[in-house]
């Protein structure tokens, strides 16, 4: 069992997130994250999609997504080099000693702090995975009030590129 | 040319060389049937069910290799279509669906007769339209067909607001000539490494056997896979959908595999050590137990879809093309090599399945009181001559057929296999029929299945479809009574049927002819005078024996060299 990030660029038409959701519900695939926006060419969505299984249940969710009419073009990031960043906003209970605490995580993990009351922050951290769980666990889960995460999104390093 | 878009739909048709429409009407396609009132290019169906309209359809692309069309109303009708567009799906059959929606501005109110076709069909089309504007119409027509028809076929459904079929609000028509979708382009040619790399490992097998499927009879193969097997001197089975790609009547054919295909079908897959599989996609009811499944062979999959390849086996040699372009270019390098198999190891292969061969794995003991149902599809053969198109519903009298009456030609056996839709027959009986007015179609049939569509006894009366229906009725959902006999230590739970109607009135009251036939010694007559009948519908209840059971069988968990044989073989 092997993470992978998957970047698909689809068709932008209604109905065509449904389709991809929709065979992942159906095959019973699993779905670690979906995000999905339309690109600089309107016609086309970009969806990043990260996702957990065997290579042989991963050849067959590529092969399945490619089978879909909506789909122009995809790619198993993991196969290659790439970037992956995700964007997260916590509210966290901010008292006392605890808001220098919290400051301080913040810039080494180099977020930004969006919001202040007197009982809390609003901090805003990009990176990978492996960034956003490491800070939700240094600032100890138990002063989270609330976590919004984007999933995961990714793009080739160097001149590759997902085009039509 | 300024056109509405009931007209534009009739003119896509038309362009499209559509013959039928199979159809049932209703408020939000009113337009259109008032649209198809004006013409008679197009020849409406009109059926008594929505699944009926979609088996018809169905009937009719698997017999002439065309799409099958069907127009349905929004709700009801939609979902009525809904079995008939799965069960095209499971098996890949080429169909547009237009159905009807309530008008776009109405779209998501809970309109009057209003359901999400395109949600509830999307899991069991190959792709589905909603139409969004009349100016696109005439384009998201031929995308459809296009999308139907092409690399591996399947169902389209297309979704039409009301309002965009509405007389009066016309836009300029051009069909267009090509179709231009990025997202969209199966394969065609196979990979030549592939190929090469194919023909090398075929040529280097010791006992090598040919798997072949329904794919070639859709891809229009049959002469190709012939030549191929011929050419290699090869055995070869066909999986059910494959039946008649190979003549059944050749000696290289040990028939077909799988859960009920023969003795020397599956020992020869288990014991092969190339396997050759063709346009099939290795069903749980062709592999048996995966874990036992071939396990000395190498594996070449030739098949037009990528997630058919190594989807429940791991194959060594993939190609990814279109069956007809993939073997015409093996055929030529086989012939360019001038190589073949080693002639001593293929004579040794071929003894050892002559032995299995000789176990006789499909004789059944003769009944002088009781018709066994084996032998009504053997009569049926001889009376029709092998040369009939079959169709067949689901369960015992379905595998039967199969059996027993030997397709040489492709596209004559016409059922459901991946779905395996009780109900089927009768309705794809008449579309096959409509297709080949002049041929002999016979529909073999189970009691219970034939109830499931038996209301389009009328729409054949309507179109004088001369269907003969072999009903094998044992007065038991056989096939399920079967199930409980061998793994529910015979607690038949409710698999009888304790109300049958009578079959000879019921035809008759719908106009057509009923026979009841009972003794064994009158099959041979009634089958005679039933198709000496040439224009009418005549409906034969066989009353057949009630406890015989399909054999061979590979029952669940077990591998291809663990049959269950007919324990009554060795009397015949
Ligand atoms: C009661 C019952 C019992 C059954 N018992 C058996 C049994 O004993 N044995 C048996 O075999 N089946 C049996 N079946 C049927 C079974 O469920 C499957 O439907 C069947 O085995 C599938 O056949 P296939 O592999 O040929 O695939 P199909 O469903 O015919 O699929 C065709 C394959 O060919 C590919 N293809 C299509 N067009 C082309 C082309 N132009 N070029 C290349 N490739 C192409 C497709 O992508 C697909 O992979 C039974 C069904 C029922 C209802
Ligand atoms: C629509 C549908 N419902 C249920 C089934 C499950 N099923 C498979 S075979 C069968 C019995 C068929 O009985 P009959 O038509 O009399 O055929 P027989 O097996 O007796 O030849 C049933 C209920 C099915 N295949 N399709
Ligand atoms: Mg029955």
């Amino acid at each position: 069992m092997r993470r992978h990030v998957i970047s698909v660029l689809l068709e932008n038409e209604s109905g065509a997130l449904s389709r991809v959701s929709g065979l992942f519900s159906a095959r019973g695939y699993n779905i670690e994250s979906l995000t999905v926006a339309a690109t600089h060419d309107p016609t086309l969505s970009r969806m990043t999609i990260v996702t957990i299984g065997t290579d042989r249940i991963v050849e067959q969710i590529i092969k399945q997504l490619n089978k879909l009419v909506d789909v122009v073009r995809l790619t198993d990031l993991t196969e290659v080099a790439f970037i992956e960043r995700e964007i997260m906003m916590v509210k966290v209970r901010a008292v006392d000693a605890g808001r220098e605490e919290l400051k301080r995580m913040t810039d080494i993990f180099r977020g930004q702090i969006l919001d202040v009351t007197d009982s809390s922050y609003v901090i805003e951290l990009t990176g990978d995975d492996y960034k956003l769980s490491g800070f939700l666990d240094a600032i100890g889960r138990d002063n989270i009030i609330e976590a919004v995460r984007s999933g995961a999104t990714g793009i080739a390093r160097g001149d590759k590129s997902l085009k039509p | 040319m300024e056109l509405s878009g009931g007209e534009i739909l009739i003119e896509a048709l038309k362009e499209e060389g559509v013959e039928f429409l199979f159809g049932y009407p209703g408020g939000a396609v009113l337009h259109i049937y008032d649209a198809l009132y004006e013409q008679n290019s197009v020849k409406h169906i009109l059926v008594r069910h929505e699944q009926g309209a979609t088996h018809a359809a169905d009937g009719y692309a698997r017999a002439t290799g065309k799409p099958g069309v069907v127009l349905v109303t929004s709700g009801p009708g939609a979902t009525n279509a809904v079995t008939g567009i799965a069960t095209a799906f499971m098996d890949s059959i080429p169909m547009v669906v237009l159905s009807g929606q309530v008008q776009s501005r109405f779209i998501g109110s809970d309109a009057f007769q209003e359901v999400d076709c395109i949600g509830i069909t999307r899991p069991c089309v190959k792709h589905n339209f909603l139409v969004d504007s009349l100016e696109n119409f005439a384009e998201t027509m031929k995308k459809a067909f296009h999308v139907a028809t092409t690399g591996r076929p399947g169902p389209v459904v297309v979704d039409i607001p009301k309002d965009f079929t509405a007389p009066g609000v016309t836009v300029p028509f051009n069909y267009p000539k090509t179709v231009n979708m990025r997202s969209y382009s199966p394969a065609e040619q196979g990979h030549p490494g592939q190929i090469r790399k194919a023909v090398d490992l075929i040529l280097s097998a010791k006992r090598p056997m040919i798997y072949s499927g329904g794919g070639v009879v859709l891809g229009n193969a049959a002469a190709q896979l012939t030549e191929f097997t011929e050419l290699l001197g090869y055995p070869i089975t066909q999986t059910l959908m494959g039946l008649g790609a190979f003549p059944a009547s050749n000696k290289q054919n040990l028939g077909m595999l799988g859960m009920h295909g023969t003795y020397e079908a599956n020992m020869a897959m288990h014991d092969c050590d190339v396997l050759i599989a063709i346009g099939a996609r290795f069903d749980d009811r062709v592999t048996g137990e995966i874990e036992s499944f071939c396990p000395d062979a190498k594996i070449v999959h030739v098949d037009v879809d990528p997630a058919s390849i190594s989807k429940n086996v791991t194959v060594d040699v993939p190609i990814v093309g279109n069956v007809t372009h993939v073997l015409d270019a093996m055929i030529a390098l086989i012939k360019d090599t001038g190589k073949r198999a080693d002639s001593a190891d293929l004579a040794q292969w071929w003894a050892t399945i002559k032995g299995w061969s000789d176990m006789n794995c499909m004789a059944y003991q003769l009944d002088d009181k009781l018709i066994k149902p084996q032998a009504v599809v053997e009569a049926l053969w001889r009376e029709t001559k092998g040369d009939a198109y079959i169709c067949s519903d689901v369960g015992q009298h379905q595998m039967w057929a199969a059996q027993f009456y030997g397709f040489d030609k492709p596209r004559r056996w016409i059922n459901s296999g991946g779905l395996g839709t009780m109900g089927f027959g009768l309705p794809a009986a008449i579309g096959v029929q409509l297709a080949f007015p002049d041929e002999v179609v016979a529909c073999v049939t189970g009691e219970a299945s034939v109830q499931m569509c038996i209301q389009e006894l009328s729409t054949a009366l309507q179109y004088s479809t001369p269907i003969k229906v072999i009903s094998l009725n044992n007065r038991y959902m056989g096939m399920v009574r079967q199930w409980q006999e061998f793994n529910y230590d015979k607690r038949y739970s409710h698999s009888y049927m304790d109300a049958l109607p009578d079959f000879v009135k019921l035809a008759e009251s719908y106009g057509h002819v009923g026979m009841r036939i009972d003794k064994p010694g009158d099959v041979e007559g009634a089958l005679k005078e039933a198709f000496a009948m040439k224009d009418r519908l005549v409906f034969m209840d066989f009353q057949t024996d009630q406890t015989e059971n399909v054999y061979p069988m590979i029952e669940a968990g077990k591998g291809h060299h663990e049959m269950r044989l007919n324990p009554a073989r060795e009397l015949a």
